[in-house]
């Protein structure tokens, strides 16, 4: 029995720990509009659901004055909690507290959870708020990275990890975010970059403000490093729980079981595409023309755009979406949507989703500048995800699969389960024009009037090959369907797909293009 | 051994020349990359210049300079990689120059309309 004594004390130290580094730092953190690392686990988990561990813990330096400073947490807030009444591990870094300095029991805290989260099989979510390494720890700081990050590497596709960038995470620090499987970003608060606009002043003579090298909008339109922005923390936790909601909590685990229902009205499937083949339309209509209540959950969104990706439900079970986007750069293939492409396949191989791909593409996105980006190893990326990928895997061509899109788009080549197209796709080395210029180039030269002989030599082309029977008669494609089938023979692929079982060569593991 | 009597004989290959290179406060001497030397300086990019982000055919133009445009208002349409391709008003404002006709084939980065 612990006296009335030996319990305040303990409340008071609570209290203490619970101010965090103190009322005037904490006011600094509201006007810079944000909450405090607190607030954000509160926000964010089930009411009343956190339980922090490690809240006496302090840090052991010495140089440097260290020793008289009491740093409460040492700077990072850990514990488990509850989203959606399911278990997670979550840290939450103090940037009242010497700026949420990373040293090395701040380090441990993290890492402690971080085993914990692996231990038990549960999501870690990381909330970034830091000013970087405490110098003053020197390499014992450092060394509280490293053991992060490999720990991120070998929690990697065993438990889903999350990564929220809710203030500065620059130099090192950003590598474990950049490890985890989804960053999450808030316009105006969220900054990551290796070196300093300061610094690349001084070196470069780059004038660059801090939101223009690594703001929110940076991260998420033009380098790809976030997978969600949004304009406020709360709308930030919002997107969190609506992610989680679509995963399963381990590698060996399915996600839970949502609500079935019909795909809303005003997506009718048969009237989204256009006949002109030239013509562009969204294609994540018809993604919601096929998912229960025509729900998706895009991911990155705003960057390499001409690719969706993304989660929906059918039947109640979680989806891989990737779409080709004729709306935006006729839907190539480039490099950076080779990138996200590769990244959310394995993604969704790793965790047990299977995966449904629309295809409408004209190929590979020609050009210097593409070819010198190294377009050919980012390519080879989506050729290597859809051939590794043991989960389920469905294709339905709408429109164009042409050239070595065709083949990279989870052909029958690379072990997709099941190809359909709709009767307008066309399945060809290369668009009819193009075809027709090459086969027929000495006809067409010779011929009194050239024009009218390509254009007739087009036509018997198109009529030739611009279908989808020429794949059909080799069993490239198992089912030519029409539109309004679509939603019923993907649930029915998806469902005869429930034991799928294939095998890879033994092996540590391969050699991704990357 | 022949084969380094044949090497032996070759010119020596030229040595690429060491520069300066400052990074954290701290010159170092090394060998610069062309990439490296050839990398563009970052530009503030400015949303009132709308430029072609992939090479095609100026299809057809539906504003005319001195029009007043929403952000989102359909301003050309470029046809590339086989798809017309629909170029809206960034922002909002006056088109002051249209630096295109219909027909044109216009390269990747082409200037193809400057709005107020």
């Amino acid at each position: 029995m612990s006296s009335d004594k030996k319990v305040q004390e303990l409340q008071k130290r609570r209290e203490e720990v619970q101010q965090g580094g103190g009322e005037q730092a904490i006011q600094k953190q509201v006007a810079m509009g944000k909450m405090t690392a607190r607030e954000r686990i509160i926000k964010l988990l089930d009411e009343g659901s956190f339980n922090e561990y490690d809240m006496f813990v302090e840090h052991e330096a010495r140089d440097f004055g260290m020793d008289r400073k009491k740093l409460h947490g040492d700077g990072v807030i850990t514990g488990t909690g509850t989203i959606g009444g399911r278990p997670v591990c979550i840290f939450a870094q103090d940037f009242t507290v010497a700026g949420g300095s990373l040293g090395f029991m701040h380090a441990r805290k993290i890492t402690k959870i971080m085993d914990h989260s692996l231990k038990m099989r549960m999501p870690l979510i990381g909330i970034n708020d830091s000013g970087g390494a405490r110098i003053q720890e020197g390499v014992n700081s450092l060394a509280g990275y490293g053991e992060i990050f490999f720990r991120n590497t070998l929690a990697s596709g065993v438990i889903p990890q999350i990564s929220v960038i809710l203030g500065p995470c620059a130099g090192g620090a950003v590598y474990s975010p950049a490890l985890t499987d989804f960053v999450f970003v808030v316009d105006n608060i969220s900054k990551m970059f290796i070196t300093g606009p300061e610094v690349i002043k001084t070196v470069l003579g780059e004038d660059i403000s801090m939101e223009e090298l690594g703001g929110a909008r940076v991260h998420s339109e033009i380098t790809g490093n976030a997978h969600f922005f949004s304009e406020s923390e709360d709308e930030c936790f919002d997107q969190i729980k609506s992610l989680l909601s679509y995963l399963p909590w381990s590698n060996t685990d399915v996600p839970e079981q949502k609500k079935i229902a019909q795909p809303l009205e005003e997506y009718n499937i048969s009237e989204i595409v256009p006949g002109d083949k030239r013509q562009p339309y969204d294609v994540r209509s018809i993604i919601r023309a096929v998912t229960d209540g025509s729900d998706f959950f895009e991911i990155q969104e705003n960057w390499a755009a001409n690719i969706v990706i993304g989660f929906g439900t059918m039947n109640g079970r979680t989806v891989g979406f990737v779409a080709n986007q004729p709306l935006v750069l006729a839907g190539v293939l480039d490099v950076d949507s080779s990138d996200k492409a590769g990244r959310f396949i394995r993604y969704c191989d790793a965790f047990n989703i299977p995966i449904v791909t629309f295809v409408d593409l004209p190929g590979y996105l020609p050009g210097a500048d593409q070819e010198h980006a190294g377009v050919i190893r980012h390519g080879a990326k989506v050729l290597y995800a859809y051939s590794e990928a043991t989960v389920p895997k469905i294709t339905l061509i709408l429109r164009k699969a042409y050239g070595g899109g065709y083949i990279a788009m989870n052909s029958r080549h690379l072990r997709a389960d099941f190809v359909f197209a709709w009767p307008d796709a066309e399945v060809a080395v290369m668009g009819p024009e193009g075809a027709a210029n090459i086969i027929f180039r000495k006809e067409i030269a010779s011929a009194e009037d050239p024009d009218l002989m390509r254009e007739q030599k087009v036509k018997e082309y198109k009529e030739k090959f611009a279908n989808p029977y020429v794949a059909a008669a080799k069993g490239y494609i198992d089912s030519v369907i029409e539109p309004w089938e679509t939603r019923k023979s993907l649930l029915h692929a998806l469902e005869v797909s429930g034991e799928k079982s294939v095998g890879m060569p033994a092996k540590k593991h391969g050699i991704p293009p990357f | 051994m022949s084969n380094k009597d044949k090497t032996s004989k070759k010119e020596p290959l030229q040595e690429p020349p060491l520069e300066k290179l400052e990074i954290g406060n701290a010159v170092y001497t090394t060998r610069l990359t062309s990439k490296f030397r050839n990398r563009l300086n970052w530009e503030r990019p400015d949303e009132r210049i709308v430029t072609a982000v992939i090479p095609g055919k100026i299809q057809r133009i539906m504003v005319k300079e001195g029009d007043e445009v929403k952000a989102g208002t359909p301003m050309l349409i470029l046809e590339a990689m086989k798809m017309r391709n629909e170029i809206l008003a960034p922002i909002g404002g006056v088109i002051r120059k249209i630096n295109v006709s219909e027909g044109d084939q216009v390269p990747k980065s082409h200037l193809l309309v400057e709005l107020d």
